[in-house]
């Protein structure tokens, strides 16, 4: 009966097409606002995944996600460079400086300032220009799309398009003369400003005068000590907070999490979603299963079980909910891959495909209960009447 | 109970709703059903001709009293059990045909050969060789929705043939069909369903098929007021 069940199923095609609407619609906004979500989330912490050599970050204690930066004092470098089962150290600057442009307007920008002598904590690839070339005087390196945008110079001609900002231009930081040496490409930040790469010696110098400017320090564990085990040393022995990659990535979740509505934001259009997909996709299967009462009933009378009646609409649920679900995703999935070239944070995680189906299958689940509740306690007499 | 006894009712009653508002449709039906026969419920509406067959088809439960079919006490017979039972020895022609709309013709009448555990293909091919008993072969691929009404009728005595049942009960067979479709539908039932080891228990309004029957049941308020063998008898008064 499981071919009769599809057939019935799909036989009634304005309510199989209503349903899987429903569904479709359901896995869609679910796995969709899921994925900007993580999307944003991953934006969080790009920064620390772009500075992927160095297994530890160490910082001040009070610091509770990567853009919030509390200066140390430059000796605290060297305190953490004594700590045994280090392998070696080197300093980082991140502060957010004021960029003048040509047309006189200002920008802010995410300036990085690496190791004078190793440049660790560099862009993770290179558009045009070397990471080197940073070493040559008031040298710095703008990412792509900073340089194409907010960075870009004004059009040549008036109306036409800003022109991108290129390798030889130059920008003012904070009064201070910048030469474009490279274009690199970076992982999408939280607050889209441009990211500018140069030493830390010239960031320092670029930023306003402070007691402290030394916002990061990265350091790699000595072989055969693992990161943990380093990072806790460094705690103990310096007082200051270290962390592994990992962990300050998730530090730096747990702070968007918890401190701002975000997830709330998020939280209300998947259950959305799912809340509108359920009243759809319920309604219309209770309908569907409605309008073949007399048929169930016939069913009934003529022998069929309520055990098999069950697996006949339970079966006609995950049809439904298999090519809603399937629908959804693939729709999501492509308006990711449109999005992936805009401003949009889009990050589909096999994880979110998990809880959207979950999600789809306790759609289907209830909108069968309701179904299956009606037909189990059908009368066969109902044929008669 | 004799062996020509296909249904027996002792005492049957049925009462709908409690208190105030209690119908009681049914005020102690004796009635038996001979194999081999066919036998006409008739009487005016809301007399419990249709609550009677729905209680002998075992598809609702009597308030009191008995009811055999094919020696088997139906009181004693529930759930699961009584459901297998009726899928073996019931067929059921509805006055709505209640055909799957999805479905063919022949896939129709396979349905309860297939609720019997017949496999769907061997299912489909007996269902064509009745849909060729009945008239239709050659619309053993159309919808219900592309045939007619006595066509749909024709596939809906098919399907109640199927699993060879010994018992067969229609519910206004003809009411939804013309006369002439009306008098074919029910010669084609008393040529293919009418067998000395099946029973065929019809209710209707419809006086043309009177003629049809073996025996005719009038029932009124719940009980049956006269049997008799011809529908001229029904025209002389009860003595």
């Amino acid at each position: 009966m499981n071919v009769f069940a599809i057939r019935i199923l799909m036989g009634d095609r304005a309510k199989y097409i209503g349903i899987v609407i429903g569904l479709t619609f359901a896995a869609l906004l679910m796995t969709q606002q899921m994925s900007i979500f993580v999307g944003l989330m991953s934006r969080t912490f790009g920064f620390i995944t772009d500075t992927s050599l160095p297994q530890i970050w160490v910082m001040d204690p009070k610091v509770q996600f990567i853009d919030d930066v509390k200066p140390m004092q430059d000796t605290e470098l060297l305190r953490v460079r004594g700590v045994e089962g280090v392998e070696w150290a080197v300093p980082l600057y991140k502060g957010l400086l004021k960029a003048r442009l040509s047309n006189g307007a200002f920008q802010n920008c995410i300036v990085v300032g690496l190791d004078d002598a190793t440049l660790i904590g560099g862009p993770p690839e290179m558009v045009e220009g070397r990471l080197e070339d940073l070493r040559r005087a008031e040298s710095v390196i703008v990412d792509e799309v900073g340089a194409n945008g907010k960075l870009a110079k004004p059009p040549a001609v008036p109306g036409g398009k800003p022109q991108p900002l290129r390798v030889g231009d130059t920008l003012e930081l904070n009064d201070h003369r910048a030469v474009v040496v490279g274009i690199a490409r970076v992982s999408r930040t939280f607050q889209s400003q441009p990211v500018v790469y140069t030493t830390y010696s010239r960031a320092t110098a670029f930023a306003p005068r402070e007691r402290k400017l030394l916002s990061f320090i990265l350091a790699q564990p000595a072989p055969g000590i693992s990161a943990d085990e380093a990072a806790e040393r460094i705690r103990t022995r310096t007082g200051l907070a270290a962390y592994t990659a990992p962990e300050f990535k998730w530090l730096t979740v747990t702070y968007f999490l918890k401190y701002t509505g975000i997830p709330i934001n998020f939280g209300i259009s998947t259950l959305l979603g799912f809340i509108v997909g359920t009243v759809i996709a319920g309604q219309t299967f209770y309908n569907f299963t409605l309008d073949n009462i007399r048929q169930f009933g016939a069913l009934k009378a003529m022998g069929a079980t309520n055990l098999l009646l069950l697996r006949m609409i339970l079966l006609q649920a995950t049809v439904v909910g298999f090519v809603g679900y399937g629908l959804g995703v693939g729709a999501a999935t492509l308006f990711g891959s449109t999005a992936g070239r805009s401003e949009l944070a889009f990050l589909l995680l096999p994880q979110t495909l998990v809880v959207s189906a979950l999600a789809v299958g306790v759609i289907c689940t209830l909108s069968a209960v309701v179904s299956m509740w009606k037909v189990v306690f059908l009368e066969p007499a109902v044929v008669f009447k | 109970m004799s062996s020509s006894t296909a249904i027996l009712c002792r005492g049957v009653t049925k009462n709908y709703g409690r208190g105030a508002s209690e119908v009681r449709a049914l005020r102690g039906i004796d009635l038996e059903v001979r194999l081999g026969e066919l036998l006409m419920l008739i009487g005016p509406s809301g007399c419990g001709k249709t609550t009677l067959i729905s209680v002998m088809a075992g598809i609702l439960d009597q308030t009191d009293g008995d009811c055999s079919v094919l020696g088997e006490n139906l009181r004693r017979l529930r759930g699961r059990r009584r459901t297998k039972f009726r899928g073996r020895n019931v067929g059921f022609v509805f006055q709505q045909f209640n055909l799957l709309p999805a479905l063919t013709a022949a896939e129709n009448v396979a349905v309860p050969l297939m609720l019997n555990g017949v496999g769907r293909t061997a299912a489909v091919r007996k269902g064509r060789e009745l849909l060729a008993r009945v008239g239709l072969g050659d619309r053993t691929r159309s919808l219900p929705a592309q045939l007619s009404g006595g066509q749909q009728q024709r596939v809906a005595i098919a399907r109640a043939l199927a699993h060879e049942p010994r018992i067969i009960v229609c519910d206004e067979p003809t009411s939804a069909l013309d006369h002439d479709t009306g008098q074919q539908v029910m010669e084609l039932l008393r040529e293919v369903a009418v067998r000395p080891d099946r029973s065929l228990v019809i209710v209707t309004h419809d006086a043309r098929i009177f003629g049809f029957a073996d025996r005719i049941a009038r029932m009124d308020d719940g009980h049956i007021e006269r049997i008799v063998t011809s529908p001229d008898q029904l025209r002389t008064p009860v003595s």
